[in-house]
């Protein structure tokens, strides 16, 4: 099909495939990009939320024509119980900006004009194939790939492994193992259609303003997992992902979930007389840190979704990979340019320069929330949310009782529910690993 | 194995667009008499319900409505219970939106 060689080959048009395929392109490499979708976008799934910094480090303008949705004014928290939430809510004017921070955005649309951007800057796009195997040289090393549209090998000096949190060829190598069931979360997603007018008035927004929703609580039904209610201009993307382990253990089913959250009286009226469009499932990685595989080899290297960097606490993806995707371009470009193979020795540069950045350290951080989250899920996401509300709900409901003994009532629940030990013991795990 | 009684998954297929590859499934179940823990796990886990039970007890597998989440590659296939590749390219899911 191809008879000529590339410099590099990347697999997957996600964020960090086109974030790498656009750097290595401008830099004035032979770029080749292969996508199984029809167009890129076309299997991509997130929520989503895109965040300005990281874009621009590729395309300063993109503000210009990009397919943006909502800039965000306003992050909710909710606290969920089966018929309350405790919300914290930050909301500020100072994010009307020139150059807003946060977009919410729909991704087929978004990859889409992304795809362009990648052409624009030289690189060879190819949808509709899917690349059935790495191919690697008697010792091992990364030569290039097959795909299922025949022909032979398509070689190049260095591959890029953007295939997503999924991605089959690493593992068939053996260059990383298969996610595993508590290190993956599964989530499930529909677009609901309404009109403008109708999102600005529920979600109190003006003109292109924005704002998300993050839930926790019973909506997960003691499962580690969360909620979302992201407002685009005209339509809101609404999910629920847990743990596929959770999932696994329980019984429980990601619609029937859904299909919950959507019925809870906090959501229900945000979606009313809404039309779905879409349903949607894709797999988060939620290992953090100790779940990141080794990122580079001979003639590889690892990016996004498909080498674990998400950042599950602070629901952060889109950026890491697109970070990722840039970063392994540059230590690829900076290695071509000393002329020097594409060897691990060499490309471990990429993950010097990754470790450097905001991408490792905030998931260093973190290093020790994913256990945490998943070992005590009862209590976090079903315990505490119950308790709160309780809380809640006895601090301003007035009925003649006197402050002290609704004080008194409270605090006790909370004893009564996790224990002295266990309440300092679940605050001082939840401070040490945050630290 | 009931489902909530709200819930009708094939209905939220519909809303969806799909390039079937007729007579090349993506994913295949292992022969088996009778279904592991892990096969019986997928008839819930699927998001799209592409898992169900035959007459004979046997884990069955439908792709068509398949959306590639791959949560059933996740749990069943270190079993080998399941086989899982993703579909020639074009064929499968198209997100509209995603």
């Amino acid at each position: 099909m191809i008879e000529e060689r590339f410099d590099a080959i990347v697999i997957g048009a996600g964020m960090a495939g086109n974030a790498a395929a656009l750097t290595m392109a401008k830099r004035g490499m032979k770029v080749l990009q292969l996508e199984r979708g029809e167009y890129s976008g076309s299997k991509n799934v997130q929520g989503a939320i895109l965040y300005a910094d990281m874009l621009e480090k590729l395309i300063p303008d993109f503000r210009e024509d990009a397919p943006l949705e909502r800039h965000l004014v306003e992050q909710r928290f909710w606290m969920m119980d089966d018929r309350s939430h405790v919300g914290l809510h930050y909301c500020s004017d100072e994010f009307n900006e020139q150059r807003p921070n946060r977009y919410t955005i729909i991704r087929a649309q978004f990859d889409k004009w992304f795809s362009s951007k990648v052409r624009e800057a030289g690189a060879t796009v190819l949808c509709e194939t899917t690349v059935t195997e790495l191919a690697q040289d008697a010792k091992g090393k990364v030569v290039g790939v097959r795909t299922d549209r025949g022909g032979g090998e398509i070689h190049a000096d260095v591959v890029v492994l953007a295939e997503g949190v999924n991605g089959l060829l690493g593992t068939r190598a053996g260059l990383r193992e298969r996610p595993k069931p508590d290190k993956v979360a599964l989530a499930v997603k529909e677009m609901h259609f309404l009109q403008r007018e109708t999102i600005e008035e529920r979600f109190n927004l003006e003109g292109d303003e924005g704002v998300v929703i993050e839930a926790a609580g019973t909506i997960s039904r003691g499962m580690t997992g969360m909620g979302f209610i992201y407002a685009n201009k005209e339509c809101i993307s609404l999910g629920i992902g847990c743990l596929v382990a959770d999932f696994q253990r329980t019984g429980e089913t990601p619609y029937g979930l859904l299909d919950r959250f959507k019925r809870h009286p906090s959501v229900a009226r945000l979606i009313k007389g809404s039309e779905v469009k879409e349903y949607s499932a894709h797999l988060i990685p939620e290992g953090g840190y100790k779940a990141i595989p080794q990122l580079y080899g001979e003639g590889w290297v690892v990016v996004g979704d498909a080498a674990q960097l998400n950042n599950a606490i602070h629901r952060e993806g889109s950026n890491l990979a697109m970070t990722s995707g840039r970063i392994a371009a540059e230590a690829i470009s900076q290695v071509r340019s000393r002329r020097a193979p594409m060897s691990a020795e060499n490309l471990a540069l990429y993950k010097k320069m990754l470790d450097d950045s905001f991408v490792i350290k905030d998931l260093k951080k973190y290093k020790d929330m994913p256990k945490l989250m998943h070992t005590n899920s009862q209590n976090f996401f079903l315990t505490y949310p119950q308790l709160v509300s309780r809380a809640m709900q006895n601090f301003v409901r007035v009925d003649g009782t006197p402050k002290t003994e609704k004080e008194k009532v409270t605090l006790k629940s909370f004893v009564n529910a996790r224990s002295w030990i266990g309440l300092f013991g679940d605050a001082f795990r939840l401070a040490r690993a945050w630290r | 194995m009931t489902v909530e009684p709200s819930v009708r998954v094939e209905d939220k297929l519909f809303y969806n667009r799909y390039l079937v590859d007729v007579g090349r499934p993506h994913i295949k179940v292992r022969a088996h008499t009778k279904p592991s823990a892990q096969l019986l796990a997928l008839l819930r886990a699927c998001p799209a319900r592409c898992y169900e039970l035959n007459d004979k007890g046997q884990v069955e597998i439908t792709v068509d409505g398949c959306i590639e989440c791959g949560t059933c590659r996740v749990i069943g296939e270190p079993t080998g219970d399941i086989e899982w590749s993703y579909p020639r390219g074009g064929y499968g899911v198209l997100f509209k939106f995603g």
